[in-house]
């Protein structure tokens, strides 16, 4: 019965989680702009998400065996340097912007869901 | 999520102290060289990625930080000018100038200043998410 009220939650606080991770790997990026032979790296968010997610990783222990697993992907230089260097910092800073407002509406999602769920416990005549 | 401020923290560090060696690279830009023949030479940083902290569910290598490995010398010979009247002059009536290139140090400079403020960024923004993460359910 309580599964009721916490599997809404489970699937955002697994987007959250990874929100967060992708949020450290494009800080990362930013902070090795200057680096020689630095390579800039991702991830594919709705797969991680939909690996994270999916009835059998959810079966074994919550998603974060699944999220573990989520491939680093290399990204591409879009301009060749000299010093070897694949961070595009446009880039790089378009996602984080993207990744912010994401987590973000993800933490909206999180926080209308609990308002549901209180409001839908209290008893009618309690205002 | 609060590796974030290490790994920013860690590379506004590193891009300070790129600032640090601009600076004196500007300062000695016309420091003559002394008794011993050596004048100033011009120094410049040389970054790599440092991995922090073990714990994400992305392994380690998910967060690299930046620091400082370090620190090179340039050694191509300083501006050389005829001047016997220097008190620095060698015997011939030669003075020589440190090899600082002060364009290229102020475009250093304005690359280290423009990466600082990005990582400033990065900092505030994780700090404006975290505060929110702790109001979550309120």
């Amino acid at each position: 019965m309580i599964n009721r009220l916490s599997d809404p939650l489970d699937f955002q606080a697994q987007a959250l989680s990874l929100r967060s991770e992708r949020q450290r790997l494009i800080a990362s990026n930013i902070a090795n702009a200057d680096t020689p032979g630095y390579v800039a790296r991702d991830f594919d968010f709705a797969r991680a998400l939909r690996d994270a997610t999916s009835s059998q990783a959810l079966a074994s222990g919550g998603g974060a065996a699944a999220r573990a697993n989520a491939v680093l992907r290399y990204g591409a230089a879009s301009q060749t340097s000299l010093d070897n260097n694949s961070v595009d910092m446009d880039r790089e800073r378009a996602a984080f912007a993207e990744n912010t407002v994401k987590f973000e509406a993800t933490l909206r999602f999180i926080n209308g869901s609990v308002r549901t769920m209180l409001d839908a416990m209290k008893s009618h005549n309690q205002g | 999520m609060t590796t974030i401020f290490d790994v920013a923290g860690s590379a506004v560090s590193a891009q300070s102290q790129r600032l640090n060696v601009v600076a004196s690279n500007l300062a000695n830009a016309d420091t003559v060289a002394g008794p011993d023949g050596k004048a100033y030479k011009a120094r410049q940083v040389v970054f790599t990625t440092e991995l922090m902290g073990a714990r994400g569910a992305l392994g380690p290598e998910a967060s690299a930080g930046v620091r400082v490995s370090t620190v090179t010398e340039d050694n191509t010979p300083g501006r050389r000018m005829h001047d016997p009247k220097n008190p620095a002059a060698d015997g011939d009536g030669y003075v020589t100038y440190s090899n600082v290139n002060a364009v290229e140090e102020m475009v250093n400079m304005i690359s280290a200043s423009r990466s600082y403020q990005n990582n400033v960024e990065v900092m505030n923004t994780a700090k404006t998410l975290l505060l929110k993460t702790l109001q979550m359910g309120s």
